[in-house]
């Protein structure tokens, strides 16, 4: 394994040495970060390669106008909201939906099938599933959705928070960040959609995009191609996830979202609205919509004063940059989702990284 | 005639006749003592040392029963490991019992048989105990209370104060096998696995330990929060910095895997059958050796050492590919992560 270590080592050196500057590799995706900073990966690394943690972590670049729709519906004594655990302490400007749930109608559920199973067995209540996540979670909404529907499930509906990966890649390219070299791409989702999505960054934007597993090596190897990349000075796509990872990805979960969902523009937190980057309900199955079902109206939300995590999410800004990190928002009292999420970038620097002064 | 009904009544708690049933046809038989047989107000002990540990703690685990385990052996064992890392031989448990109206006497007979198995195992004595009932929804079917006395062992004297810069650290296992399990088990979580908790007394280890060297300064038993709780305990309680390495952390592939699933970090999951121990660098090996050679210690290692005085001690961890991190103390709760 160290030789291998070494091997990408010597490439991100090479790489630093060709180009003369720091070198700024985004990693997409929550596990990705997680992974790094609970294997220490940051201190391992050459000097000049600096990684960026990305918008890669559904809770995280959830929009504030939804979670403020969701805090609304669980004031609802007709509604029963059944929610992935990371979204329960997302603060809103009504509390989160853990103080919600002594309320008990908030339930925290571990699949979109566990909340269809609430909706059949609370017949008197109208069962809100909060449907967020990328293109890893949306497979497995849309088999509910289409269950409900077949089965007749009436009091079943989901609020879709759902993204789509590469229009956000796009989106951070176009404006908010263009000091991205290249990106890691993330492992889970390229199950799905393939590595060949990650090709109009690579052809569009330039930057390199290598699609990578989450275990240390892997991370490390995968930092090394995109700096063989770099320093050659050209831009491709590759998967060294091998193992599970194809070019067109998972087409049976991929027609079940096109099934169920059209592609619609949407907001982010931090990125703001993006064209073709959200996934709504199609019409025919507008009974299973709660927007439609409950007549809301999506506006996007305004962030927690002084909560800096859209420019996190950016890699804009480190966690510590933010003031508030560390002091009031912290894992047990956070003010920002990052700090919510175990995928959020702040909570991994929080949990991995903070200097020993800060403890 | 027999009036038994197969649940439990509010009436099993109220002090009458059937509590008295409970007693003697469920309880006594199984705990047989000479100091629960007088079922007097309190049990009368004679004890071998001048000095004893005391302790109590409560059980609430759900679900009641798990693959290694169930309430009734954790209440035990959970007790007697406090004695034991406190450096003493446990010798008598209190048992006290909350019980919802309506839980099946065959589960509470199955609690009692295990309770009184593990007691047997560890040599411990039920001495004394109580039982109130509850009306149903008042609990969730059984809570229980375990209060322990244990003999301070002779000429042993552990304590934060003891700990020094290159002092070892032993653990006697593979870690998180009991949380994991728990959450594995947990209504929801429905992925198959081979996963067993590893719920033991650790007192017999702990007394061979204790007792064949002298060079323990202190131990603790990882429970909630794991091994990471633990570490940052005894580097906040002696002023002193730790550091661990991960290649040397036996840890159940099994366990591993349902950890990386659900996004949790093993060091932060609950142990039931562990102690950390810290223990100087000569005996480090032969205290090793001693964890080896028993039952549960079989996969004991040394996992790191206390390495620096500091105004700001922190637990480090060398991870695989040679990277550090801190090891934080946990902050509760972990979530299941979504994706």
């Amino acid at each position: 394994m160290l030789e291998r270590i070494y091997k990408a080592q010597s490439l991100m050196n090479a790489a630093y040495e060709t180009l003369e500057r720091q070198i700024n590799i985004m990693e997409v995706c929550g596990t990705h970060t997680v992974s790094i900073f609970r294997n220490g990966i940051r201190s391992t690394l050459p000097k000049g390669i600096k990684l960026l943690s990305g918008p890669g972590c559904p809770v995280c670049v959830t929009d504030q106008g939804y979670i403020d729709t969701v805090l609304t519906l669980a004031e609802r004594d007709d509604c029963l909201i059944a929610t992935y655990g990371d979204m329960i302490r997302v603060p809103g400007n009504m509390g989160s939906l853990e103080t919600k749930q002594s309320s008990d109608n908030v339930t925290v559920v571990l699949s979109s099938e566990d909340a269809l199973q609430l909706a059949k067995d609370n017949p008197d209540k109208t069962i809100v599933f909060v449907a967020v996540g990328f293109e890893t979670t949306s497979p497995a909404t849309a088999v509910a959705v289409k269950e409900a529907a077949t089965e007749g499930i009436d009091n079943f509906c989901i609020l879709s928070g759902h993204k789509l990966v590469v229009p956000a890649m796009r989106a951070l390219l176009s404006g908010k960040n263009d000091k991205i070299d290249a990106f890691l791409c993330p492992g889970h989702v390229s199950v799905i959609i393939g590595f060949g999505a990650f090709s109009e960054i690579v052809e569009g934007f330039g930057r390199p995009c290598v699609v990578a597993g989450f275990e240390p090596l892997q991370i490390i190897e995968g930092l090394g191609e995109i700096c063989r990349q770099l320093a050659k000075g050209v831009a491709e796509l590759k998967s060294i996830y091998t193992a599970v990872v194809t070019e067109q990805g998972n087409t049976t979960a991929q027609k079940i979202i096109d099934e169920c969902f059209d592609v619609a523009d949407g907001y982010w937190r931090g990125l703001g609205k993006i064209e073709k980057s959200t996934l709504k309900l199609k019409d025919k199955y507008s009974h299973f919509d709660a927007l439609k079902r409950f007549n809301i109206t999506e506006t996007p939300g305004e962030e927690k004063k002084g909560c800096r995590c859209g420019e996190v999410l950016c890699g804009l800004i480190e966690p510590p940059q933010c003031k508030l990190f560390a002091e009031s928002c912290r894992p047990e009292s956070a003010i920002g989702p990052c700090m919510v999420s175990s995928e959020g970038a702040c909570a991994a620097w929080f949990k991995y990284d903070r200097e020993k002064k800060q403890n | 005639m027999k009036t038994k009904s197969d649940k439990i009544l509010l009436a099993h708690g109220g002090g009458g006749q059937l509590s008295d049933e409970l007693i003697r046809h469920h309880i006594v038989p199984r705990f047989k003592n000479d100091a629960l047989s007088e079922l007097a107000d309190s049990a009368k002990l004679k004890l071998s040392s001048e000095s004893v540990c005391f302790t109590t703690d409560s059980y609430v685990v759900k679900p009641l029963f798990f693959n290694g385990g169930d309430i009734g052996k954790l209440s035990v064992c959970g007790t007697i490991n406090d004695l034991a890392v406190a450096g003493s031989k446990p010798v008598a448990l209190a048992l006290g019992l909350i019980i919802e109206e309506g839980f099946e006497f065959e589960l509470l007979d199955t609690i009692l048989t295990s309770i009184s198995k593990a007691a047997r195992e560890n040599k411990v004595a039920i001495v004394t105990g109580d039982i109130k009932t509850v009306e149903a929804g008042a609990a969730d079917k059984i809570f229980i209370n375990t209060a322990g006395i244990g003999e301070r062992i002779s000429g042993v004297d552990l304590g934060f104060e003891k700990i020094a810069v290159g002092d070892k650290i032993i653990i006697n296992g593979t870690i998180g096998d009991h949380g994991m399990t728990i959450i594995s088990q947990r209504e929801g979580i429905k992925f198959q696995s081979k996963l067993k908790s590893d719920c033991a007394g650790v007192g017999g280890l702990s007394y061979q330990l204790l007792t064949k060297t002298k060079d323990v300064k202190f131990m603790r038993d990882p429970t909630r929060g794991g091994l990471a709780a633990t570490l940052n305990e005894i580097s906040r309680g002696s002023g002193l910095s730790i550091e661990i390495r991960q290649a040397d952390i036996p840890i159940n592939p099994t366990v591993q895997t349902a950890a990386d699933m659900l996004g949790f970090d093993v060091l932060n999951i609950a142990n039931e059958g562990k102690f950390v121990a810290v223990v100087s660098p000569e005996s480090a090996d032969k205290c090793l050796n001693i964890c080896r050679g028993h039952q549960l210690g079989k996969k004991a290692s040394i996992i790191g050492e206390v390495v620096e005085r500091s105004d700001i001690p922190a637990v480090e961890i060398e991870t695989l590919i040679g990277g550090k991190r801190i090891v934080q103390m946990p902050y509760g709760r972990e979530l299941p992560r979504i994706c």
